[in-house]
């Protein structure tokens, strides 16, 4: 048993990007185990196993409580040298991103990021990795006897194995310097009527609305299509728009099976927390916006006024 | 406040970007320009430093000897001065490697504050100073939209899937912001004609008591197997509305069975 997954936590549930890798991770043939860092966290062992850890590691402590990286690269980094682990895989996220760097420059490992694959080639680990706005698919691997690897948002679903893990409680030192940083305040909105992390369609509105009050346009179309109202962070950050439904880098992490993105640029931010999904079409006035590089249908064009037909032309389909 | 600010040469966006298929490495032969997040943090710096009334802005950057010129834009902001770590030993270096010359190049500079910009437009990283902090053994902040500098400590206001979280941690610390903190400015015409005096110093792994063998490809943990093209999209299509493109989505759909 040599393969760990971080499985990230929040309020009592593991994170389905977390459970996603470790499903991967288990499908590549060997045990897999399971790393669990919190406070008050022994209760996730079920929900570990069910989805696929034989074993799972917990370290339960005060300086664990906040959602900060640095005591977690205390735990693993003690974790990797006791039990002889070679390959620890991450989920990325804000906080999982900086635990890995974090753990790479401790036990000097080498780190892949932004992973979509791993397969096992003659032998070695190789990671699938998308660069240059995906133009080109590197096939990357590790020089080093410790692994770390961090995957794309939303890449592998999670599948539910109905397992159990056995549990072994870890107690890690932490370094003086890990508990510097403190947690003052967090604020978590929450989300009212149906995740869109769930939706098989969604409809995406951006700053090319031009103000909140067109919003309504969305609002109709996704309602025609049975689907989902999205927003990108500058129109969050503008306050058009609830938080709960901001799909990016610092939001949530989508893969319905039709996205459309109503007056989107398309900038990184954005791309990432969508670039999963099935079908994509863009509507943008701006012939040059990046969204249209991966969009399969892209539609230049004023969205107020083919947003409003369209919405029409569903429901006439849809009646009829 | 002494500020080091982390600043990368990144292929001009301009150019468009490839990797070398003999070094599997992004080809960086072409026009380079500052990467635009790290003007973020440039920025952030010179607001703490002005806010102060007194302190330093040091940039700390790693590249080709010839990256000094996109350093320049930084100093013509506003910045005191830079320090390039530049060494043919270092050519691709990944994140363990690159960790290691900066973070010797600024235990050398001892600054109260490191700033990093959100991620590096070429590599799309966006995990250096979590490294870099854990070798600095100092705390770190991540993904940071508001920060705040006093008493000795630092304050910062961030977004994440979850919500939003206000951290807070004693000085000498590392902090990286989001690309929501600021609007960079642009050099005046006064700050890009005092850019080429101002002090820019050139480093080696040597001169930073860096072994070579932990720079470079030599001391890096990952490498590149080979190189390979995207999976097909399918037939990815884009159209002008003519007044029908509402009609012309439904087919698409219908074609997808979408519908």
């Amino acid at each position: 048993l040599t393969t760990a997954v971080f499985l990230e936590h929040h309020e009592g549930e593991l994170q389905k990007g977390s459970l996603g890798v470790l499903g991967k991770a288990a499908s590549l043939g060997d045990d897999v185990a399971g790393i669990v860092l919190g406070s008050g966290v022994k209760d996730l062992a079920s929900q570990a196993g069910r989805f696929g850890a034989k074993k799972l590691f917990v370290a339960d402590a005060p300086e664990l409580e906040a959602p900060l990286p640095q005591p977690r690269v205390d735990a693993i980094a003690q974790l990797v040298g006791e039990k002889g682990i070679d390959t620890v895989l991450f989920a990325a996220s804000v906080l999982a991103s900086d635990v890995a760097a974090g753990l790479a420059a401790r036990i000097d490992a080498g780190l892949n990021w932004d992973l979509v694959d791993i397969v096992e080639q003659d032998g070695a680990l190789v990671g699938k990795r998308p660069a240059l706005e995906d133009t080109v698919y590197v096939d990357v691997g590790w020089t080093t006897g410790v692994r770390l690897a961090l995957f794309r948002p939303g890449t592998f679903d999670p599948a539910e194995s109905g397992g159990e893990a056995e549990v072994e409680e870890l107690s890690p030192a932490f370094e003086d310097f890990s508990t510097q940083a403190t947690m003052i305040e967090q604020a978590h909105e929450e989300s009212e009527g149906p995740s869109i992390e769930d939706a098989d369609v969604i409809v995406a509105g951006g700053r090319g609305l031009g103000g909140p009050e067109n919003f309504s346009l969305v609002e109709e179309l996704a309602k025609a299509l049975g689907g989902a109202v999205a927003a990108t962070r500058a129109v969050v950050d503008a306050g058009w728009y609830p938080y709960a439904t901001q799909v990016g880098q610092t939001g949530k992490t989508v893969s319905p099976k039709l996205y459309v993105a109503c007056g989107i640029s398309g900038a990184i931010q954005h791309k990432v927390g969508m670039q999963g999904s099935g079908t994509v079409i863009a509507i943008n006035k701006d012939p040059n916006a990046p969204i249209f590089e991966f969009s399969d249908l892209g539609v230049i064009g004023d969205l107020h006024e083919v947003v409003p037909k369209l919405t029409e032309l569903v429901k006439q389909r849809k009646g009829g | 406040v002494k500020i080091a600010v982390c600043v990368k040469e990144v292929p001009d966006s301009a150019v468009n970007k490839r990797i070398d298929q003999n070094t599997k490495r992004l080809d960086r032969s072409g026009e380079g320009a500052l990467n635009h997040f790290d003007t973020q943090a440039v920025e952030e710096a010179l607001k703490i430093k002005e806010a102060g009334g007194e302190g330093e802005v040091v940039l700390v950057s790693m590249g080709p000897a010839g990256a000094i010129d996109s350093l320049r834009k930084a100093l013509a902001m506003g910045a005191d001065r830079a320090v390039l770590i530049t060494d043919d030993a270092a050519a691709g270096s990944d994140l363990v490697a690159t960790s290691r010359a900066l973070a010797a190049a600024l235990e050398r500079e001892g600054a109260d504050l490191v700033l990093f910009g959100q991620q590096g437009n070429d590599s799309d990283g966006a995990v250096l100073w979590a490294a870099v902090s854990d070798r600095l053994r100092r705390p770190v902040i991540s993904q940071v939209a508001e920060l705040t500098v006093a008493d000795g400590k630092v304050r910062g206001k961030r977004q994440t899937e979850f919500g939003y979280d206000v951290i807070e941690a004693p000085l000498p610390a590392v902090i990286a912001v989001s690309d929501a903190i600021n609007e960079p400015r642009y050099p005046s015409l006064k700050g890009i004609m005092s850019a080429k005096s101002k002090p820019q110093e050139s480093l080696s792994a040597s001169d930073l008591g860096v072994d070579a063998g932990a720079l470079g490809e030599e001391g890096s943990g990952t490498t590149v197997v080979a190189l390979g093209d995207p999976p097909p999209r399918g037939d990815a299509r884009k159209i002008e509305d003519d007044g029908n493109a509402a009609g012309q989505i439904v087919e698409f759909l219908a074609e997808k069975k979408l519908l």
